[in-house]
């Protein structure tokens, strides 16, 4: 079978980090490729570059064997190449018909010959089997609706190479199951396509041949029949350099937070959560792991007061606290250190002593009667700067003007220095250095050893067999699975995040 | 018969006064469908209105005025176009800055030329006429025709115009979805700034008319302060309309009708009617359409953030 | 320690090279229009600083047209920190100068230490109640306040002309004929003008409000940076989700601001009524105090001490306007530049708050997802 496409010796590097190295990818005509690696592996971003949204730092691509340089996404789809992206790329109010044009408007002079779009859409429609509705609205339509136009928007521009970025992200177990057949069909008329995606079920389900990526390099490259959903995940998931902490038996006291069957929707309004619940104890870490996307943002936001629950409960301390707001839960006892520094964690352009009462800044001592107290704020930040070695000329610059670790280093001080019952940390080591990793690892232990219930949410599986004494792990949008920390392995954790049962094999 | 030709004299007058805001209504919704919100259509009208007679003034050809509106029109909006595209400035302060600075120019250009403040000399050749004369002749419509300038039937063929273009054609297609998702428009290979650019020279090549119309157009001359925040009804009225042209135009002709009852209070017999009452219903009707109680209001989707291209 | 005071001078000049570049960069343009007159720019502008600076007497006449561009200025300002544009002002000022007006007269038989403050707390409240209803919309409905304060303008006029018609009418209330003004505040009820205290400022107007516009201010700064209120406030205005993650109320906070905003429009209005108009005039449009203080607030970086050394610098192009125009010099030229300083702030003010705000509000992750 020729290769329609080769990818040689690619590597793409952004400020500080290197996305893609030496990456070898090949595609040949009429199969069904699959890319697949974590969050951050860099599947996406070798993806746009064959797109045309960015250009490799070096290395080259040959498409049909010619050697070409896709400068953007026109000169893509002028080389057969489209793709359908993770979120998708329709405009709303638009209909089905008008989003599939727009760009390669078929033209009467200057008017659009809107019944000859119709009629072309339908006829390409048929002949993928890619059921649409030409005239309906894309707001009015359904998730799985909407991916089939925008694989039609690829296909009417004549797209011979299709890349699918996340495709079943969005969609539910019967939508899955027909976009399988959808794809096989495209493959036998002649299109190849690639298949970028984290979840196992699927890469065996739906491909020919896999490439898996890690820390933007190539693995391996396997045929789908040659492997299962272990070997599978013991390649997506590696062996990585293990950070050990010294820590004792745990030994777990009263139920601090209780949440029982919580559901809720995320922005799109699609369900995020779908019937969670679990119990964190005094004195023990409780880690939520999972891959991004699965509904642990959503469930801390529920919990943290800043989302509201559609159905379920949930209780601190006995006392419930479902659909209560920050406010009253922060007063409650729970200290939070937010996933996202940046959107939740600091004001920027306040300083860092501003920052480091974020919460606390209603309470005494920080202020009294309505004026706050810049004397006992500046110390009290100086402390948190000190004890937990955030490196900073002085208290009184803006936090924008610290590095992303120091950032995280003042927030997780900040919340842990207000004594909580409950502490949330979620992807609390997120762009920090090795040191600093340590340092906040061991203070969270700390916590749990005086006696402090911590819920972890982390997409590093080191992290939270690390850390846990106990371990969920969160799959579209319920938790799968809760095993003890000790004697967790990789393997059986890697095959729940991605769709798995611990007990039962798959085997292509 | 009475009741009658008072009623054409309003119609025609609410016709007339709807007629600078259609223009600038139309170049409303171009602009705020592409994404760009243009505050500055009040400052735009005032300099078409300055430069239509100015022009005229000098030539003695008023068609040529309403060029000079329309070329003083674009090149005031692409101040807006650059701060707002290019420099990404918060598009509001832009569009506050524009109306400042055009009211000053416009006096101080006035103060220069005609060496006096508060209004022009009125210009010779003159716009104000019904250009169908012939027409006066029939019952009933005779009178309402006769009240009618030209800028009134140019309103509805830009109208006309505005829906082709906008609905009918790729570049329409294009400028809307820029407007409602600008990156989906990215995609498929778009040049959003391009088409924005566009779409604020249109909406300033408009506004320009709108000016013309209102000073060429009634009173044939250019007088301070004359524009009287009809920038600001035309913008109401786009989003009473609900950014459609035909919607624009219907909520113009209302506005425009309730201008005219308000002058013609007296003769229908509604003075009881406190005249300020009158002057601010199409205010109000905005907010409360605006808060969803004559139908929600939702404009374009990007409307007012400025693109990057390249930031996912 | 000398690190810090260090970096307080610096900022300063940090903060102020911006608006000052803006300034400068308005007078040269300035210059060339003044050329085109046949002036002398050099003349002209002596004439601007020496009209509004030479004497006393003209200083304090600039202290009083800079009296409401405080206020006003401090409305937007204060706005702005909340992430909220106050276009409105010029709404809230008229119905606060209703207030003011509607208060001397229902409140005229107290004596003149209580009726001032009385007539002044009405002025701030009818501005405050104006701003509310833009406040409530956006804060329970997410409608931009753009388009909602200005047709609050218009409609705070045509109200506000209404009253003055009828039941303000001095025909109303004292049987005299119609007037196209309200009935004039009482003595007691007005100002006191600053020469019966400092003669130094000879034959100028200026009042006790530009005494209280200062003391405002110097409140506003207090508010903003002293206290949880405002601590909340800007909060919500630099990261509406940090802010929430606080624990911190956000639509209470956004109508609060709104409500703070247009109470100091409304004593902008109550100042110049009981300071120096003493009466409202029916008129066709707004005085414009409104749209200025956007100017004000931009050159000032929405902070209450830098509003009121900008209003000082409108202040002095608005009374050497006048001096200019005697000068034979186009007042208008005041007028461009004032336009002109907004348009480079406007363009300047891009590279300060808005990378942040924008870049929250679309959800952009600030790292590569592969």
């Amino acid at each position: 079978m020729p290769n329609v496409v080769e990818m040689r010796n690619i590597t793409k590097e952004f400020p500080g980090v290197i996305a893609n190295d030496s990456v070898d990818f090949s595609l040949e005509k009429g199969e069904i490729h699959v890319l697949l690696g974590e969050n951050g592996a860099g599947k996406t971003t070798l993806m746009n570059q064959l797109y045309g949204l960015y250009q490799p730092t070096s290395g080259e691509i040959y498409i049909n064997g010619k050697l070409v340089d896709v400068k953007d996404p026109n000169v893509a789809i002028s080389l057969g190449v489209g793709m359908v992206h993770q979120h998708f790329m329709l405009v709303e109010p638009f209909t089905v018909a008008e989003n599939i044009i727009l760009g390669s408007e078929p033209v009467n002079g200057i008017k659009i010959d809107m019944a000859k779009a119709i009629n072309d859409v339908q006829k390409i429609s048929e002949q993928y089997g890619l059921a649409v509705d030409a005239n309906a609205k894309i707001q009015d339509i359904s998730v799985g609706m909407q991916q089939r136009v925008e694989i039609l928007k690829a296909l009417y521009r004549g797209a011979e190479i299709l890349i699918l970025d996340e495709p079943t992200a969005v969609l539910t177990p019967q939508e899955i199951e027909e976009l399988a057949t959808i794809l096989r069909g495209l493959g036998s008329q002649g299109k190849s396509i690639i298949l970028i995606t984290h979840k196992l079920k699927e890469v065996m389900a739906m491909s020919d041949r896999v490439t898996v990526i890690r820390r933007g390099k190539v693995i391996d490259t396997l045929a789908t029949k040659t492997t299962d959903t272990d070997g599978l995940a013991e390649l997506m998931v590696g062996r990585k350099v293990k950070l050990t902490v010294d820590k004792e038996e745990s030994v777990a006291g009263d139920v601090v937070l209780k949440v029982e069957n919580l559901k809720a929707l995320d922005n799109r309004h699609i369900p995020a959560l779908k019937g969670v619940s679990f119990e964190v104890k005094r004195g023990e870490i409780f880690a939520i792991a999972g891959v991004d996307g699965n509904g642990q943002s959503q469930l801390i936001e529920v919990i943290t007061g800043l989302r509201k629950a559609t159905d379920g409960k949930i209780q601190l301390n006995g006392n419930d606290i479902t659909g209560a707001q920050t406010r009253n839960i922060i007063d409650a006892g729970v200290s939070h250190i937010p996933e996202d520094r940046h959107k939740r964690g600091l004001v920027l352009s306040h300083t860092l002593a501003e920052n480091s009462v974020l919460g606390d800044h209603l309470k005494e001592p920080y202020s009294k009667n309505g004026i706050l107290d810049y004397d006992i704020i500046h110390k009290h930040c100086l402390e948190l700067i000190e004890e937990f070695d955030v490196r900073t000329p002085n208290e009184q610059v803006e936090a924008r003007s610290l590095s992303g670790g120091n950032q995280q280093k003042l927030i997780v001080a900040r919340e842990l220095v207000r004594n909580p019952d409950l502490l949330i940390a979620s992807q609390p080591t997120r762009g920090v250095d090795v040191g600093a990793i340590e340092f906040i690892h061991k203070r969270l232990v700390e916590q749990r050893d005086q006696g402090k219930a911590v819920l972890l949410v982390s997409l590093e599986l080191d992290e939270v067999m690390n850390l846990a004494d106990r371990i969920a792990v969160i799959y579209d949008g319920q938790i799968v699975g809760i095993v003890e920390g000790k004697g967790a392995t990789e393997k059986e954790l890697g095959i729940m995040m991605a769709g798995g049962n611990a007990d039962s094999k798959e085997k292509h | 018969m009475e009741t009658i030709v008072l009623i054409m004299a309003v119609i025609a007058s609410a016709l007339r006064l709807a007629t600078p805001l259609i223009f600038s209504a139309l170049g409303g919704t171009f602009c705020e469908r592409s994404g760009v919100v243009n505050i500055a259509l009040e400052g735009i009208m005032i300099m078409g209105a300055f430069f239509a007679i100015l022009v005229t003034e000098f030539t003695g050809n008023p068609w040529l005025g309403i060029l000079a509106a329309i070329v003083a029109g674009i090149m005031t909006s692409l101040i807006l176009a650059v701060l707002a595209i290019h420099l990404r400035a918060n598009q509001v302060v832009a569009g506050v800055a524009i109306n400042m600075l055009t009211a000053a120019l416009a006096a101080f250009l006035l103060e220069m030329v005609w060496h006096r403040s508060g209004q022009t000399d009125p210009v010779q050749a003159s716009l104000t006429q019904n250009p169908f004369e012939f027409l006066e002749g029939i019952p009933v419509l005779g009178p309402l025709v006769g009240g009618l300038n030209p800028f009134v039937y140019l309103a509805f063929v830009a109208v006309a115009i505005s829906y082709y273009v906008l609905f009918k054609t790729s570049f329409g297609l294009r400028l809307r979805a820029v407007g409602e998702h600008p990156k989906a428009a990215d995609t498929v290979g778009i040049n959003v700034y391009k088409i924005r650019y566009i779409a604020v020279m249109i909406s300033g090549a408009l506004a320009g008319i709108s000016g013309a119309s209102l000073s060429l157009g009634t009173v044939n001359l250019f007088r301070e302060g004359m524009t009287s925040g009809k920038g600001f009804i035309a913008l109401a009225a786009m989003i009473f309309g609900k950014w459609h042209p035909v919607g624009a135009f219907l909520a113009c002709l209302f506005f425009g009708l309730m201008e005219a009852i308000q002058i013609q209070a007296s003769s229908l017999g509604l003075d009881w009617i406190p005249s300020e009452f009158l002057q601010a219903v199409p205010y109000v009707a905005t907010v409360l359409a605006l808060a969803g109680v004559v139908g929600r209001a939702v404009g374009p989707a990007a409307s007012g953030q400025p693109y990057e291209k390249g930031h996912r | 320690m000398v690190k810090k005071k260090e970096s307080k001078l610096q900022l300063l000049i940090d903060s102020v090279k911006f608006p000052l570049m803006a300034i400068v960069l308005s007078f040269l343009v300035g210059s060339l229009f003044i050329v085109w007159t046949g002036n002398n720019p050099l003349v002209a502008y002596g004439a601007l600083f020496g009209g509004s600076l030479g004497s006393m007497s003209r200083f304090g006449e600039t202290l009083l047209k800079t009296t409401p561009l405080i206020f006003t200025g401090l409305s937007i300002a204060f706005a702005f920190r909340t992430g909220l544009f106050n276009i409105g002002a010029e709404g809230q000022y008229v119905m606060g100068a209703l207030f003011t007006v509607t208060a001397a007269w229902i409140f005229k038989g107290l004596p003149g230490f209580l009726l001032v403050p009385m007539i002044l707390i009405s002025g701030g409240l009818g501005g405050a109640l104006w701003a509310m209803i833009p406040g409530i919309l956006k804060a329970k409905l997410g409608i931009h306040e753009v388009i909602v304060t200005i047709m609050l303008n218009y409609t705070g006029l045509f109200i506000a002309n209404f009253f003055i018609r009828t039941a303000l009418n001095p025909s109303t209330l004292l049987g005299t004929e119609q007037k196209a003004y309200s009935v004039l505040l009482p003595e007691h009820g007005r100002l006191t003008q600053l020469t019966e205290i400092m003669p130094v400022f000879g034959t100028s107007s200026v009042n006790t409000g530009i005494l209280l516009a200062v003391v405002v201010a110097v409140i506003t700064w207090f508010v903003l940076f002293k206290t949880t209120l405002g601590y909340e406030i800007r909060s919500v205005g630099n990261n509406p989700y940090a802010a929430e993650y606080g624990g911190i109320n956000i639509s209470k906070n956004m109508i609060l601001a709104f409500a703070i905003s247009g109470m100091m429009a409304g004593l902008a209005a109550a100042t110049v009524v009981a300071g120096l108009t003493y009466k409202i005039d029916q008129s066709s449009h707004s005085p414009g105090y409104g749209f200025t203080g956007i100017a004000v607030a931009l050159v000032g970086k929405n902070h209450p001490l830098g509003v009121i050394a900008s209003a000082l610098l409108f202040g002095i192009l608005s009374n050497g306007a006048r001096k200019m125009q005697i000068a034979g010099i186009p007042k208008e030229i005041v007028d461009i530049i004032q336009g002109l300083i907004i348009i480079f702030i406007a363009a300047e003010a891009v590279l300060k708050y808005m990378p942040d705000i924008k870049a929250k509000f679309s959800g952009k992750k600030d790292k590569e997802v592969a």
